[in-house]
């Protein structure tokens, strides 16, 4: 008997919370009209993620899920969004049409989430009994300084690349003046 | 059903991937805007990370492989990388568009239309 009876109920609630926020910060990115709500329902949707990874075990993942995705790719869209336009245009075409070219994605969408579910809930998976890696951050940083050092490293060059050829074309077209 | 060990069961975390997935894809056909398709994109790496750290963390690796037990977080932290490198790119192609069209619906951008 635990000391604390209802803490695995709490620890359930926990978990309810953060899969409705994951499952709301992804339906008001993809929903919303406004581009500056859809970069705060990314973030939401992010800010759940980062729960699962913690309960997933592996509370590293979960700060740098907070850390990159919410303090720097969110944070980026935001100054592209300023950048550009604040705002989708109403649909130009009528809106039967538009209504018809809704429902077709969510058909495509619903077959593909029904498809995926289906495959990954039926493969023919070995499950495990206890948790397979202790999620600490020595066991990551063994791993990244030994077995995985190769890509460790391309991956900086990757993002050197990429700071270097967003400069390089952002800075196109640009007037002198 | 017993709904005390439910953050121990991969089929919630497997759902909620192929949800993320189904609505990224959602996003990206009905987008009309390329910021709104680049957040969409997103969602649709999000899906990706949370099947590898599922599959990292329930499911039994082949025994004759050996292999490292964190190789989820690895290949997590990796896609993370390539995301914000992605992000990075993609933004400044939308700006560079934006200076040439004065606009960034994909509609709009038809110059190679027949």
């Amino acid at each position: 008997m635990s000391p604390f009876p209802f803490s695995r109920y709490a620890l359930v609630a926990i978990f309810g919370f953060v899969v409705a926020t994951t499952v709301g910060g992804a339906l008001i990115a993809v929903l919303s009209r406004r581009i500056i709500r859809a970069v705060a329902g990314l973030a939401l949707s992010c800010l759940g993620l980062a729960g699962l990874y913690y309960f997933l075990n592996s509370p590293f993942l979960a700060l740098m899920e907070i850390l990159i995705y919410i303090g720097a790719v969110c944070v980026t869209i935001i100054f592209g969004v300023m950048l550009s336009e604040p705002d989708e245009h109403a649909p130009t075409e009528k809106r039967g049409q538009d209504r018809c070219w809704a429902a077709v994605a969510a058909l495509v969408s619903v077959a593909i989430f029904w498809g995926v579910a289906h495959l990954s809930l039926h493969a023919p998976w070995a499950p495990l009994t206890a948790a397979q890696s202790d999620g600490s951050v020595q066991a990551i940083g063994i791993a990244l300084l030994t077995t995985y050092s190769l890509p460790f490293e391309l991956i900086s060059l990757v993002l050197m690349v990429a700071i270097l050829g967003a400069l390089t074309l952002a800075r196109g077209g640009r007037s002198k003046s | 059903m017993n709904f005390a060990n439910l953050p121990d069961r991969p089929a919630v975390y497997f759902i909620l991937a192929a949800f993320l997935l189904a609505a990224g894809i959602f996003g990206l056909i009905r987008r009309r805007t390329l910021i709104g398709m680049l957040i969409s994109g997103e969602l649709i790496f999000a899906a990706a990370s949370l099947n590898f750290m599922t599959v990292n963390r329930f499911m039994v690796r082949d025994p004759s492989i050996p292999s490292d037990p964190s190789v989820g977080q690895i290949a997590v932290l990796f896609i993370m990388g390539l995301a914000a490198a992605e992000v990075a790119i993609a933004l400044s192609i939308i700006i560079a568009v934006y200076r040439n069209y004065r606009s960034i619906q994909p509609k709009e951008l038809s110059e190679l239309n027949g």
